[in-house]
């Protein structure tokens, strides 16, 4: 399974966590037109932790987090 | 006057009562710009460096820039200059709200306070009239209510700064307050106002503008686009608007870098709990502005049965993960307790986290804290040993409320100390974030996440997005960034603007509210000057070169959960690279670099 965590604005209709299994998507860019998002919504996308572009491949166990520009001090 | 100075500062002397309006030096303002820098300058030159931070020899002094108060974007912010008791170096704790504008449009450009008043007393300012009044009856006021009572006296359209118990106490913790909920919060500036027996400023201006704009109709221009900018900026136009600067505790957990338990690990679980999300389901109002200011950071709450400014990212995590705490409410508390005690809502709660560590190993004993142990995430704790920071008596509240420094050399064990130039580290665990470790341990107020954001790039993207976990070019992007910060901070604008705008956009207002001609590199080199003022003066108070340093658990302890585990900071790679960069040697500018950068006056000390 594929877990997927959405923050912030992205959480919108979505909730917070939605598993997917493995054979349904092959990237991020996969996970975004899944559930509707348009790249440009999404600022930082995480795979397992680290900074990752739509194209990066995502494998069974991953953890995939969207997050909408965000930021302060 | 013309040029966005009032080219007045009052300076008064508490021990005698004399009160002196002198003229601001416009070539030195030029040179400085203003607020940190010009502040800095100041204290340097009047040989403040050496003395003690608590005594009357000590300055303090409150100092707007050239773009406080104008119609530029984010433009309340005054910074409180003054050499830290919790430190030992420079203090120079950034404020927003409107009492810096006010100040501003009373006309003075800044206040040095010196000497300390026999008898507790508070500032009058009306316009050019500055009186010394009594505050005795105000003595041991909370925060908030005392700002109530000042404007029940004085009258809805002032301004009030203050100090609470902390600061009466000369808790080193203790911050400046203004305007209830804003804070010039750390290094301990609100100890040396109490050192002072000043209990606060009441400002009150019949100008509601700046009339001293070298070029109006530049500056309109400049502000329409700095706007524009800042509004098609998905953050600066809505993201900090809608959740605040709360909504990176999800993403700096997510990258593993949330110190939790003291820094004992970086993931927190139910980080969540305690997130920007759940703060605006649970008690979000509405978003809350300083002067001025199109972003909208601010997050006003519900609180019990009031409606109070809440927490910004830092007190969540700090009173969250790092105390291992998950409960918003008891962060909603504790944050206002600081707001009201007038402390430091980064090092009390840090200090708090570094307690409940020597609790756990069993150095602070139960029968040492008074009925409230210091559990890990326990409510009552928080609360009410942030209390008892904030009005000390037992000698373990003494203590904390000191700082996490003293408290685990205390107890013979400051490696639990997170903190550096004894300041307590902020919510970015530099193991997993390897340029932030450079601005820690380099930062001349001691460890501070707002003299050189290089999360911006690091985290977030912004501007572009670089790779957190490695070293190269990180010496380089972070004395960038501590030199625009320093350029911002002398402004008198708001940090957050620079997460849309750039040193074109500064140069540009800066030139049409002065009157100078500046590009943006010599803009840049104006915050390389500040900069190195401010190392000079904490090598004049004392500083050596492993004052530039990490505590060991970042250096020594990879980290131990969550996605960064494994990783340490690599601090003795980045910093020579930056010091290269700097032009320094052995943590200090060569007599080549002072030159270069103009300080003469610093060649040789």
């Amino acid at each position: 399974m594929i877990e997927v965590r959405f923050f912030a604005t992205l959480r919108e209709g979505r909730g917070k966590v939605a598993q997917l299994s493995a054979e349904e998507v092959s990237c991020g860019g996969d996970i975004l037109r899944r559930f509707s998002i348009q790249q440009e919504e999404v600022a930082i996308l995480l795979i397992n932790g680290f900074h990752s572009k739509p194209e990066d491949p995502i494998k069974d166990g991953d953890i995939v987090a969207l997050f909408p520009p965000v930021g302060g001090g | 006057m013309s040029g966005a100075y009032y080219e007045k500062i009052a300076r008064i002397n508490l021990s005698t009562g004399e009160i002196k309006p002198e003229p601001l030096d416009l070539d030195t303002a030029h040179k400085f710009i203003g607020g940190r820098g010009l502040g800095t300058k100041i204290l340097y030159d009047e040989g403040v460096a050496t003395v003690d931070p608590l005594s009357p020899e000590n300055k303090l002094i409150y100092i707007t820039g050239p773009m406080t108060g104008s119609n530029s974007p984010s433009s309340g912010r005054y910074m409180v200059v003054t050499k830290s008791p919790l430190t030992g170096m420079i203090a120079c704790a950034n404020s927003g709200g409107i009492w810096g504008a006010k100040l501003k449009f009373a006309g003075w450009d800044a206040l040095i306070v010196e000497g300390a008043a026999p008898e507790w007393s508070y500032l009058y300012i009306e316009d050019d009239k500055i009186e010394i009044l009594d505050a005795s009856e105000y003595l041991g006021v909370l925060s908030e209510e005392l700002d109530d009572k000042l404007k029940a006296k004085h009258g809805e359209d002032c301004s009030v700064l203050n100090i609470g118990p902390a600061g009466e106490k000369q808790v080193l913790l203790a911050a400046v307050m203004n305007d209830k909920d804003r804070a010039a919060g750390r290094s301990g500036t609100g100890a040396v106002m109490g050192s002072k027996k000043l209990k606060a400023i009441v400002v009150k201006a019949s100008r509601k503008q700046l009339d001293i704009i070298a070029d109006v109709e530049a500056l309109k221009e400049a502000n329409k686009r700095c706007l524009k900018i800042m509004s098609e900026n998905a953050l600066t136009g809505e993201g900090l608007r809608a959740l605040g600067t709360a909504s990176l505790v999800n993403v700096i957990n997510s990258v593993g870098a949330l110190p939790t338990k003291n820094w004992q690990e970086s993931y927190c679980p139910t980080a969540d709990e305690f997130s920007g999300e759940t703060l605006a389901e649970k008690y979000l109002v509405k978003p809350g502005a300083c002067y001025h200011c199109p972003i909208a950071c601010g997050r006003v709450i519900r609180h019990d049965d009031k409606v109070i400014g809440g927490p910004e990212y830092e007190p969540l995590w700090a009173y969250g993960s790092d105390c291992g705490n998950d409960d918003l409410y008891t962060i909603n508390e504790a944050n206002r307790l600081c707001n009201e005690y007038g402390l430091d809502a980064i090092g009390v709660p840090c200090t708090i986290a570094a307690a409940m560590e020597l609790y756990q190993r069993g150095y602070i004993k139960e029968e040492e804290c008074e009925g409230v142990p210091l559990e890990w995430g326990s409510k009552e704790a928080i609360v009410e040993w942030t209390k008892r920071m904030g009005n000390p008596e037992s000698p373990l509240a003494w203590l904390m409320s000191s700082g996490s420094v003293r408290l685990c050399e205390h107890y013979g064990h400051p490696e639990y100390s997170m903190s550096v130039k004894k300041q307590e580290i902020p919510a970015y665990d530099a193991r997993a974030i390897q340029g932030i470790g450079i601005n820690y341990a380099t930062a001349n107020c001691g460890a501070a996440h707002v003299r050189g954001y290089t999360i911006a790039p690091e985290v977030v993207g912004i501007p572009v997005q670089l790779d957190r976990t490695v070293t190269e070019e990180k010496a380089g992007w972070a004395k960038t960034f501590q030199d625009l910060t320093a350029v911002i901070d002398s402004m008198g604008n708001c940090l957050f603007t620079s997460f849309a705008l750039g040193a074109p956009e500064y140069t540009d207002l800066l030139n049409a509210a002065t009157g100078t001609k500046w590009t943006p590199e010599q803009v840049l080199e104006i915050g390389e000057r500040i900069f190195n003022i401010e190392r000079m003066f904490n090598k004049a108070a004392g500083m050596k070169p492993e004052d530039d340093r990490l505590p060991k658990r970042l250096l020594e302890e990879p980290i131990s959960n969550g996605p960064s585990k494994g990783m340490v900071s690599k601090l003795s790679v980045t910093l020579p690279q930056y010091y290269e960069a700097r032009g320094w040697v052995n943590a200090f500018p060569t007599d080549e670099t002072l030159r270069k950068l103009g300080l003469d006056e610093c060649i040789g000390k």
